[in-house]
């Protein structure tokens, strides 16, 4: 019932992107139009992932694709990026997956793990055949993860492992959770374990009951007494800097994967606004606030494009600075979350019904303006970077 | 199996058209192009062929600077090496004189088997692959749909009208022209995208080919389709018109 997608580019920017850019574009689109489209609303009614599309992903190497090596497809950031608009303009819950995937797991296995690690685990993940998770987030502890009550205590030749974690994308159908502790034996320093899913002690509940991201996997997980060999440490990891490197990464996906939705409430409601016709016969488009509506979303979805496609060039220049990728992810996420609202208006009743993306797409973008750094946490960030005073 | 995939560049199918001053062709800036969709078809089946058999896909190309994003597509999803045939001048060649440069290109090569779209979506000739199996004097089958080799040659699965098939076989080396929907596309993938800058990229100028002879068919002028709407109205008993408006979408519309 939906409209097909038409591409939202009206400042030109596809004239300005490489041909390699362009055609890893194509392959996420089409792929997105040909398997997640037909599908999603469905999996979103039912609460489902759709996890038969994940070998496919491994295949065309959009898992860890912006890494270099072990199966990874060594992308620039900003191909990343576009994989990422991509795939969220096919539904945030299902870019979120391969946000923590990529982001979340893979990166930090690449670079803070040892050989060992690298070559056990990322070409695995590389192709999909394992999963993983990124537990950072507590009960108690979700904006300031640093006051984190999870323990790592030393035993032997390895270490104990004691806590719980809560809101953790693919809990459950993970493999391998990367797990962010206190080492009780190094004065409390915050550290990343490679856990093991299926080793005594661990066990993921999942979050039901959610009015969003309905297509991805949210789960607690609780660690009791959990045995890791030493061998189990990511060794590069050091202190909360090491998480927040992680999350860096995912956030610099989602200022894209936002646009991704927008793009595609926008298209939507351009094509809904030129074809529903109310008053003198006349399409809703002809009418100035209609049109207002428009505008206004095109500008705003056109100045995030330019800020991520920026900011995708600094990070592959190796210029960019967190605060850049946080005014990216606030920003993006932001106007993602009007475009959809102005778009489910235009659509009037129509808007709230799943014929059209509309709403789901509202409904995820409240999770995703949450996690990664709430929108509030990104402005103390930016605070933060600019006057030089912490205001957490 | 060595295979030679002749692929063309057309205006991409959304890219909404206009016709240029001189009424003879399209305005192509700000135009979008594309592999033309039977090409496509044609390299999925020559990927797959060599998939199967083993082999080399050499995609090869005639047409401007631009028709190199086609090519390097084609790289991307697997083929091993390309020709590209530059060309700043097709417009002024006819069918016959785009397969002579074409055939010129494929002569070194002695490739087992040619596979080039059933027709092109932006002139529809459907002559280029034909003509260019009669200048190679090659056997030849149009609207294939499915290539198998059998060890001895090739078994092809042809389409006929009204949902009717045929089975044809022919020796090697051969001339197929590609109908589409045979298989299912794929896309190129993030690592076939980073491998492609790497593989041999050849250009060879139409001047280089030697072939610039006067086209004899030479194209008068090109129109939008007019709009037309006509509304029938179907009589006779509920089950006749119904009888009748199937016919109508089956044989005229196409849609069913
Ligand atoms: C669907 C989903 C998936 C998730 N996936 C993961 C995952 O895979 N791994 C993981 O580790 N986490 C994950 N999270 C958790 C997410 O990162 C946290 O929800 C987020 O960090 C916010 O924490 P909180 O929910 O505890 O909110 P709180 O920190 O309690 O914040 C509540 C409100 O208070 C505001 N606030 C807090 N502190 C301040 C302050 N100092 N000044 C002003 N305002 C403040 C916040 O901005 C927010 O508006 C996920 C969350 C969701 C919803």
């Amino acid at each position: 019932m939906g409209f097909k997608f038409q591409n939202v580019d009206f400042l030109h920017l596809d004239a300005g992107f490489s041909e390699d850019e362009l055609l890893v574009r194509k392959t996420a689109r089409g792929f997105v139009d040909d398997n997640l489209v037909p599908i999603i609303e469905e999996c979103f009614r039912e609460g489902r992932f759709p996890r038969e599309l994940i070998p496919t992903m491994g295949e065309l190497g959009f898992f860890g694709a912006n890494l270099e090596g072990y199966g990874c497809a060594g992308m620039s950031n900003v191909e990343y990026g576009l994989v990422m608009q991509e795939l969220e303009r096919g539904d945030s819950g299902f870019r979120s997956f391969v946000s923590v995937q990529s982001a979340l797991v893979m990166y930090p296995i690449y670079t803070f793990g040892s050989d060992e690690q690298k070559n056990t685990w990322l070409p695995a993940l590389a192709k999909g055949e394992k999963l993983g998770c990124f537990g950072l987030t507590e009960p108690g502890f979700g904006s300031n993860p640093g006051g984190m009550t999870t323990t790592a205590r030393k035993s032997g030749d390895g270490y104990i492992l004691n806590g719980e974690k809560m809101w953790i994308t693919s809990g459950s159908i993970a493999d391998v959770a990367v797990i962010w502790a206190k080492v009780e034996n190094e004065d409390n320093r915050v550290r990343g374990f490679l856990v093991e899913t299926d080793r005594p002690g661990f066990s993921a509940k999942d979050v039901h009951g959610k009015w969003s991201l309905r297509a991805s996997i949210t789960s607690g997980l609780s660690l009791v007494d959990v045995h890791i060999p030493a061998s189990n440490l990511l060794p590069g990891t050091g202190g909360l800097k090491s998480p927040l490197m992680c999350l860096n990464q995912a956030r610099y996906g989602i200022s894209w994967g936002a646009i991704g939705a927008a793009m595609d409430c926008y298209s939507t409601a351009l094509q809904y606004a030129q074809t529903r016709k109310q008053f003198h016969n006349q399409p809703i488009a002809s009418h100035q606030l209609i049109q207002e509506k428009l505008v206004w979303m095109i500008s705003e979805i056109s100045k995030a494009q330019l800020l991520s496609l920026h900011v995708g060039r600094l990070k592959d220049a190796g210029k960019v600075g967190h605060e850049h990728i946080s005014l990216a992810k606030r920003n993006n996420v932001w106007m993602a979350l009007e475009t959809a609202r102005m778009a489910r208006d235009i659509l009037g009743a129509n808007g709230i019904t799943d014929d059209y993306p509309i709403m789901r797409h509202s409904m995820n973008l409240e999770s995703v303006k949450t996690y990664e750094g709430t929108h509030d946490i990104h402005a103390l960030i930016l605070g933060h970077s600019i006057t030089g005073i912490a205001a957490y | 199996m060595k295979i030679v995939v002749a692929i063309k560049q057309v205006p991409d199918r959304d890219a909404p058209v206009r016709i240029d001053a001189s009424g003879k062709w399209i305005e192509e800036s700000g135009l979008q192009f594309a592999m033309n969709e039977p090409d496509a078809y044609a390299l999925e089946e020559a990927l797959r062929l060599k998939e199967a058999q083993g082999g080399e896909v050499i995609v090869l190309s005639a047409g401007p600077e631009r028709v190199g994003t086609t090519i390097r597509e084609a790289l991307a999803k697997g083929a091993d090496r390309a020709i590209h045939i530059t060309a700043d001048d097709l417009g002024t060649r006819d069918a016959l004189g785009v397969a002579k440069l074409i055939a010129e290109a494929i002569k070194p090569e002695s490739p087992d088997l040619i596979l080039t779209g059933l027709q092109s979506e932006d002139l529809g000739l459907g002559q280029t692959g034909v003509i260019l199996a009669e200048l190679l004097n090659l056997p030849h089958a149009s609207l294939i749909l499915h290539v198998e080799a059998t060890g001895t040659g090739l078994k092809v699965k042809r389409e006929l009208e009204a949902g009717w098939f045929q089975e044809i076989e022919l020796p090697t080396p051969a001339v197929l022209t590609i109908q589409s929907g045979g298989n299912k596309l794929r896309y190129a993938t993030l690592m076939g995208i980073k491998k492609a800058k790497t593989k041999e990229f050849r250009a060879v100028s139409a001047a280089d080919l030697g072939q610039s002879s006067a086209p004899t068919v030479t194209l008068g002028q090109i129109a939008l389709p007019s709009k037309q709407r006509s509304t029938q109205i179907l009589s006779g008993s509920a089950k006749e018109a119904a009888a009748a408006l199937v016919e109508k979408l089956k044989f005229e519309a196409r849609i069913i």
